[in-house]
């Protein structure tokens, strides 16, 4: 479709305070194009925890969004370490997140259960020392 | 008259054009033309921010006259309980209140007695479960304002009763009422308010058709009378019926505290509010049952018609709570009932969406992005706009042009002399 609007971010891995940036961004973004707020709210939630995980697990990467009519469509892509076993890394409690993080209240490993919960599509592209791509598809209705 | 009410208003004569309110306002609500600042009525809050830092006092909110209580042949005074925080030396609160009834008032109501009643009508409604957690406080009329206009998926968490003021002025009025055999209309209620927000709350309430409260007059605006008259009392008569539950509303966390439960968040100050609505939207805050939210830090003492320093209020208003008992005022049976909302919070989609049509807006913001990308990004403020992007979102609006950018009109200039130049 023609009329999409593709939005970029980078996302550093070196500060996650800043974790959250690019989500914001996307949801001020769909607030001005009147998107259903079930929408919005959605696409916040999944993409803030993705962003969330590059962050701590994988040193930081980018998203490219393209925003439908219909539906949002979502890359989140690092060259981190990549992950190992996704089915048990889909489990709800699983985390292999560091001491230092946990005490931030992160590491609870419901990041990519919810992630599958709020978003419409989900897919995981993985390799060992290479990195993650994680494609999302929420689809608005109304 | 206009679609929108509100207490706040530019003073144009003492308006210079500058960003300072520009750059303050959080809900990007102010543009400055033809040097002069305007403040677009949909989307202002009334948080009073911009009265706050203009340097030029050309913000100014507008609130009742002490003369139009005369308007009335019974009238009753209902304190907002930051008042009691703006005295040196205050030993009771009943100093204030006999004030009040000798500035022309027949009778006083504080706010902070109804507040003591909102509080347990929260505590049962939670008991019996029949709120949206996380419950976010319906107090500061300026918050629920924000959130009907910028947080769809949260107008069902905030809590649907009345805001003490609106509770006191219909308890002050009916036992007024009763007691004199007036009727409704020869009664008026007055509330002494802190803030702008409130003023326009009751002009063109959030949740309900008609305010009962007549009118509501600045605390700046009483204050040299009032503090005259408590210094030369002769007889202070006990008035006072909150306890400390109540008066503890005027800053941030007593309402908080007043749930006696400890699963609860206060955040205060405008900035501050809106980290926390998005982390709320975003269900980053979790374990969280009870949130409170005042626009200004401090809480209400940190309203800007209050005279005194927030801090130092708070200080006091610390001192005046601590002989008090904890709560004096109960709900009798069935009032709670009518205390919730005659309306449902509804989300004013309008405000912030580029237009009706997704295909339209998307296309709106797509040359957004583009003209965006051709602006120098420092957020100046020199276009009358607060940063390059809500500059770029005028354009597409139609409300401005690029060239309104100084940067974009040198650039346009330079090239217009280039060009001359080459024909000479
Ligand atoms: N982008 C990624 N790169 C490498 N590993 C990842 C990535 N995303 C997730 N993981 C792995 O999957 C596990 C589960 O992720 P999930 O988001 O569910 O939980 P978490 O991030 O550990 O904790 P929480 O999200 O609750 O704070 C992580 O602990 C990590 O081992
Ligand atoms: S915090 Fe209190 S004083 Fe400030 S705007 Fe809200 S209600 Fe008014
Ligand atoms: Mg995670």
């Amino acid at each position: 479709m023609s009329n999409a609007i593709h939005l970029h971010y980078e996302v550093s891995g070196e500060d996650f305070t800043r974790a959250g940036e690019a989500s914001g961004a996307v949801k001020k973004r769909l607030k001005s194009l009147g998107f259903n707020p079930d929408a919005i709210r959605r696409t916040a939630i999944a993409m803030y925890e993705a962003e969330i995980n590059m962050v701590i697990h994988a040193d930081g990467g980018f998203c490219d969004v393209d925003i439908y009519p219909d539906r949002i469509e979502i890359l989140l892509s690092d060259h981190g370490p990549g992950i190992p076993d996704v089915e048990k890394a889909m489990q709800e409690g699983f985390s292999t997140a560091p001491d230092n993080v946990r005490s931030l209240g992160f590491g609870a490993g419901m990041g990519l259960p919810n992630i599958k919960k709020y978003s419409d599509e989900m897919r995981i592209e993985t390799t060992i020392g290479v990195g993650t791509n994680l494609y999302l598809t929420i689809k608005v209705s109304g | 008259m206009e679609k929108y009410f509100h207490s706040v208003q530019l003073d144009a004569d003492r308006c210079c054009g500058c960003t300072n309110c520009l750059k303050r306002c959080p809900t990007e609500a102010i543009r400055v033309h033809d040097g002069k600042a305007k403040i677009l009525s949909e989307r202002c809050i009334d948080c009073g921010e911009c009265i706050r830092i203009c340097p030029h006092h050309a913000k100014k909110a507008n609130s009742s006259k002490l003369e139009e209580i005369r308007d009335f042949e019974y009238t009753v005074a209902i304190p907002a309980p930051a008042l009691f925080g703006q005295f040196n030396n205050l030993d009771s609160i009943d100093v204030v209140l006999t004030g009040l009834k000798r500035l022309g008032f027949d009778d006083v109501f504080e706010v902070s007695r109804a507040a003591e009643l909102v509080s347990e009508a929260t505590r049962r409604l939670i008991k019996e479960n029949k709120l949206n957690k996380p419950i976010i406080s319906s107090a500061c009329p300026a918050v629920v304002r924000l959130i009907r206009i910028r947080f769809p998926e949260l107008c069902d968490n905030v809590m649907p009763l009345m805001a003490p003021i609106e509770v006191a002025a219909r308890v002050a009025k009916q036992e007024a009422m009763e007691k004199t055999g007036l009727p409704k209309s020869k009664v008026g209620v007055f509330f002494i308010t802190p803030c702008p927000a409130k003023v326009t709350e009751i002009h063109s309430p959030n949740y309900t058709a008609h305010s009962e409260c007549d009118g509501a007059i600045a605390v700046s605006k009483i204050y040299p009378e009032l503090t005259q008259i408590m210094d030369h009392l002769t007889e202070v008569e006990p008035l006072g019926q909150s306890g400390l539950m109540g008066i503890g509303w005027a800053t941030s966390g007593g309402e908080s505290a007043a749930m006696l439960g400890d699963k609860y968040l206060a955040a205060d100050g405008i900035e501050n509010v809106i980290r926390v609505l998005e982390e709320l939207e975003d269900e980053h805050i979790r374990g969280v049952d009870f949130i409170e939210l005042n626009a200004c830090s401090g809480g209400c003492v940190g309203g800007v018609l209050n005279v005194e320093n927030p801090y130092v209020a708070q200080a006091r208003i610390q001192k005046l709570r601590k002989f008090l008992p904890v709560s004096l005022n109960h709900l009798e049976e069935g009032q709670l009932t009518q205390m919730l909302w005659e309306n449902e919070l509804t989300y004013d989609a309008d405000i912030f969406r580029l237009d009706k049509d997704i295909s339209k807006a998307m296309e709106m913001m797509s040359q957004m992005e583009d003209i965006y990308k051709g602006l120098p990004h420092l957020d100046c403020g020199s276009c009358g706009a607060p940063t390059c992007r809500a500059l770029a979102e005028d354009i597409v609006r139609g409300k401005a042009k690029e060239t309104d950018c100084i940067f974009k009109l040198r650039a346009k200039i330079q090239n217009v002399y280039d060009q001359l130049k080459g024909t000479i």
